[in-house]
């Protein structure tokens, strides 16, 4: 049952991106990698990652859409049409796309009690976190405790990337905020 | 949108469900899915919904651009200074050990809050900024 559902979504996610990339209207085009990134989570839900398909559904299907729209009120609704074709850009493309497909080869089976993420710590998580830090949620402990580290870096990005926008387009909201 | 009733009335009724969504997000992290990450993208979505519905004058006037810039750091202070806090009390860095030793368990619970609530304020508030900043722009040509 889960395979037909995973070959379901996984054909809709890829007609979808070609759709997208060849659609001349942007607006549909945001709507469609919204649409993209729903798709996406709930593969993550099948894939039992709760936590992950709910920061794709809330950041790609959410605030991405609202971002790719708030740009096109900026700019304009239309993709300039190039008529000739580009032959350097397909071999970079397809050299990448293959290189890509050349490395999920190497990649353990879903589910495979050999792979090397579950011969390294993930097996004293998940029978210590309980008892070390005294809640149920084994993501919530290593985001924020065993990996305390990563998660500052990864809000120092955030913060990164909020000073440099506001810093490049913040001038405005300020502004007028004070009239 | 200012003139269309149906948006301003269902937008009046799913703000309130959805800031108190994000709190239930953001402090049940530790038993269901989600965390400060999640938590404060739906805490700003709930005033992108509500910028979209009244306009960007009505929105700044609830949420002030000036106290958004001090949230965007004070988040990243948090975490930080709760990283400190564990490094003064002769511990690691980042090791919530530190703030209750008697009961490592319950000073770990107490880091995780406090990390993911400086995540959530960080999230929240850089989202909101680069919203408000891209809607701050007038077209141009």
């Amino acid at each position: 049952m889960t395979e037909i559902l995973d070959i379901a979504l996984l054909s809709f996610m890829i007609v979808l991106a070609i759709a997208v990339s060849r659609m001349q209207n942007l607006f549909m085009a945001a709507m469609m990698t919204g649409i993209f990134s729903f798709l996406s989570a709930i593969v993550f839900t099948l894939l039992d990652a709760v936590d992950v398909a709910f920061t794709e559904a809330a950041v790609g299907a959410g605030v991405s859409t609202v971002l790719l729209l708030g740009t096109l009120s900026l700019t304009t609704r239309e993709e300039k049409i190039v008529k000739k074709n580009n032959a350097l850009a397909l071999l970079v493309v397809l050299i990448t796309g293959s290189a890509l497909i050349y490395g999920t080869l190497d990649m353990p089976n879903y589910g495979d009690p050999n792979a090397p993420v579950h011969q390294h710590v993930a097996d004293r998580y998940i029978e210590k976190s309980g008892e070390e830090m005294g809640i149920p949620n084994i993501v919530t402990s290593v985001l924020a405790s065993y990996r305390g580290y990563d998660t500052l870096g990864e809000v120092t990005v955030i913060f990164t990337a909020g000073i440099g926008v506001i810093l490049l387009l913040g001038h405005i909201w300020r502004k007028e905020d004070e009239q | 949108m200012k003139h269309e009733s149906i948006p301003r009335v269902v937008s009046k009724w799913f703000i309130p469900p959805i800031l108190l969504f994000a709190l239930y997000v953001q402090f049940h992290g530790d038993f269901g899915p989600g965390g400060g990450f999640q938590a404060g993208v739906i805490f700003a979505a709930a005033v992108v919904l509500y910028t979209l519905i009244f306009g960007l004058q009505a929105a700044k006037q609830i949420v002030k651009p000036r106290i958004i810039e001090t949230l965007v750091a004070l988040g990243v202070l948090l975490y930080a200074g709760t990283g400190l806090v564990s490094l003064f009390l002769g511990y690691n860095f980042l090791d919530y050990t530190a703030l209750d030793p008697a009961d490592p368990p319950h000073g770990q619970h107490l880091g995780i809050f406090l990390v993911e609530l400086g995540v959530g304020i960080t999230v929240a508030a850089v989202m909101i900024a680069i919203f408000f900043a891209f809607a701050g722009r007038r077209r141009l040509r």
